[in-house]
């Protein structure tokens, strides 16, 4: 009987290597750097100036091309975000021109945009997007940080349940945005028209032209006007975008948890006393 | 149910409503006098947590519908709609789209609990098997509102999902286009699934009640496997048992809350924050993770009807599961060699979810077939061949012998058993 269960005990141990060898060696597309970020972590928030700093970079360089459709402009005066001043966000919101109507005598007109609009895509269409961009199509960026993420594999995603890696997205746009190269490695053909960027997750080639440089967009604050700093504010300010309730939620989540867990603690001892004269 | 209670009706109103429909003694006989075996540990407590996940999506899911549109134009928007503009919309849809998956990881611990104690056993069959089914009308649940959002996945999904059923022989194709009333994923399907996904919850509901009036006939089950023998064995379920369940259930809400306030999307795939385009089909599609065993079977037989019946399989063998088992002692406890295929089936389980995730190619598929060989070889081979050669260990004689032996008796300076209070 004992070589029997010696047996068995060998045999599911060999059961779990199995499984688990073949995930060590798996690692397939590229490999994305973590970064530190002020909203990660149980306790994290956004930095309301590296959200507005974030915002500019979007506004000057990527609305050429990405749409921001879900995100309405009175957000950016809400609490939790940006924090523009509601006078600043309105006047955001006026540099936009948004289509509306139809007005009594049945037109449509177009208007400067107000707070309660949201911001207008570039493009009109998927088709109009795609003949403007040697046929590839700039994604929508409302919720592009949580649209994306490399595979992470066995046993880092068990680690991420515990760490709270939640950053892959801005992880990875920052990735994206700092991981072009003028040329691709010996042995990879970048067709015409397409960019040589390691960090991108279908394949190498990507559509788009490295989009941003050191010294494109002004900063006031004092901030650094390199490639890093652009690719990190704007990482940020889409994360933000694509969970504008982020502060709220972690804020929420402390308070019920200590809740629960003071609650849990009376309701053992409640238990403990009620049992206390039973065998179990 | 009700015969367990011994409660009359001292109120004019409690006696005018007793003599016309019984309903104090019914829920006092179920839920409040009801014997309960004194011995029944953690394992158990996760009945008490499936029916308040159950409520908890009931409860947020009728919430969100009062915003989401039901349309494959609108269905993406109305959910970022939720997420941004709705109060505490963030909230609800976390908590039912967590919730899901938390429903899941308690159900599937419920049922390794049956597995392990024998709760499938004679007298339980019928709990048993209406149970299989919960577990089947869920899945057919989270799949159908895993679709509402219209994301990537929730399109190629269901389209993966659908067109297995284009592998029945004759009417396969006939049954796809009616299941999708038109020809391919499209308006008419999200509609019907909404629909049902709003239906089959209230459906659990029910057999939910029918599950706990079988084994309320039967009596629970317990860590022995050994019946109650006298009132020393049992404890009335209140306040002993409420209060345990409501501990148990407290603790479960703080690993709900940490994904809902912590890591939402965590268990959720990125490609479901893309809105639906039949055009584009996704590198890998993988269903949500508690599909994933199941996935890994259907991909494991390379023929695509081979692959459907042995998923479907892999569910219908738990109906006959009763029967299956020979073993004539019930609780895994007094079953050495059952223990230990118990966790190897345990870990060949985990290792076909692992499996569902990773591509159908290359050492994944042969590690899929043999695992998937292995689940079946468990219940159709190992089960009926235990109960023969196995030499099972002394059975006590009653739950409070078992107690006592065990060593977790009657605490020193202890006052009065809970039958003379």
């Amino acid at each position: 009987m004992s070589i029997m269960i010696k047996t068995v005990r060998a045999l599911a141990a060999a059961v779990v290597l199995a499984a688990t060898a073949p995930a060590f060696a798996a690692g397939s597309g590229p490999h994305i750097e973590r970064q530190q970020w002020s909203f990660s972590g149980p306790f994290g928030s956004f930095d309301r100036a590296q959200l507005q700093r974030g915002f500019k970079v979007y506004k000057e360089v990527c609305a050429a091309c990405h749409g921001l459709r879900q995100v309405a402009f009175r957000t950016l005066a809400q609490d939790g975000g940006p924090s523009f001043t509601e006078e600043q966000a309105k006047k955001i919101a006026s540099e936009y021109t948004v289509t509306d109507g139809p007005n009594d005598s049945g037109d449509m007109f177009d208007r400067p945009a107000i707070l309660a609009d949201k911001f207008p895509s570039p493009f009109p269409n998927e088709q109009a997007a795609r003949a403007a961009n040697g046929g590839a199509y700039p994604p929508d960026f409302s919720l592009i940080a949580k649209a994306r993420a490399a595979h992470r594999g066995f046993p880092w995603f068990v680690f991420d349940a515990f760490t709270q890696y939640n950053e892959q997205g801005p992880d990875y746009i920052y990735a994206l945005l700092t991981g072009y190269e003028e040329n691709a490695p010996e042995g990879v053909v970048i067709p015409e028209g397409k960019h040589y960027n390691h960090a991108f997750l279908a394949g190498n080639a990507i559509g788009m032209a490295p989009p941003i440089s050191d010294e494109q967009v002004e900063y006031t604050d004092g901030s650094p006007m390199t490639l890093d700093q652009y690719a990190r504010d704007v990482s940020a300010f889409l994360m933000w975008a694509a969970e504008p309730k982020l502060e709220e939620r972690k804020q929420m989540g402390f308070r019920v948890i200590v809740f629960l867990l003071v609650f849990a603690s009376l309701l053992y001892f409640t238990k403990q006393k009620l049992w206390r004269n039973v065998a179990h | 149910m009700a015969g367990h209670s011994n409660y009359v009706p001292q109120s004019a109103a409690a006696k005018w409503l007793e003599s016309r429909l019984p309903v104090i003694s019914l829920v006092r006989g179920s839920f409040v006098d009801f014997p309960t075996p004194k011995n029944l540990n953690y394992w158990w407590t996760f009945g008490g947590i499936l029916f308040f996940m159950l409520i908890s999506q009931i409860i947020t899911g009728i919430v969100l519908v009062m915003h989401y549109t039901p349309s494959t134009a609108a269905a993406f928007n109305s959910v970022e709609h939720i997420m941004r503009d709705v109060n505490f919309g963030w909230l609800l849809r976390y908590m039912h789209s967590n919730g899901a998956s938390m429903f899941f990881i308690a159900v599937y611990i419920h049922i390794f609990r049956g597995l392990y104690y024998g709760s499938y056993k004679a007298p339980r069959e019928i709990s048993w098997i209406l149970g299989v089914i919960i577990f089947l009308i869920m899945m057919g649940t989270a799949f159908m509102g895993y679709v509402l959002p219209w994301g990537q996945m929730s399109f190629w999904g269901a389209t993966v999902i659908t067109n297995l059923f284009s592998a029945i022989p004759v009417v396969g194709e006939a049954v796809r286009t009616w299941l999708w009333g038109g020809f391919a994923v499209d308006n008419p399907t999200l509609n019907r699934f909404f629909s049902l996904h709003y239906l089959l919850p209230f459906m659990i509901f029910g057999v939910v009640l029918l599950h706990v009036w079988a084994f309320h006939t039967t009596g629970n089950n317990n860590p022995t496997g050994v019946q109650p023998k006298s009132n020393q064995d049992t404890v009335p379920f209140h306040p002993y048992y409420t209060i345990k369940d409501l501990f148990a259930i407290v603790v479960f809400m703080v690993l709900f809350a940490y994904f809902v306030f912590y890591m939402p999307n965590y268990m959720g795939h990125p490609d479901n924050y893309i809105e639906a385009n039949p055009l584009v089909t996704p590198a890998h599609i993988v269903p949500e993770w508690y599909f994933l065993p199941f996935y890994a079977i259907l991909r494991a037989v390379p023929d695509k009807l081979g692959g459907v019946l042995a998923m479907f399989g892999a569910i219908a063998v738990l109906f006959i599961l009763p029967w299956l088992d020979t073993s004539k002692v019930r609780s895994g406890v007094y079953r050495p060699l059952f223990k230990q295929f118990f966790w190897i089936f345990a870990i060949n389980a985990v290792a076909l979810g692992y499996l569902g995730a990773m591509p159908a190619e290359g050492i994944y598929v042969i590690l899929s077939r043999i695992c998937t060989v292995y689940y079946f070889a468990h219940f159709l081979v190992i089960l009926p061949l235990l109960g023969f050669l196995e030499k099972p260990l002394p059975i006590p004689a009653s739950i409070s012998e078992a107690v006592l032996a065990s060593g977790s008796g009657k605490p020193a300076g202890a006052v009065a058993a809970p039958q003379s209070k």
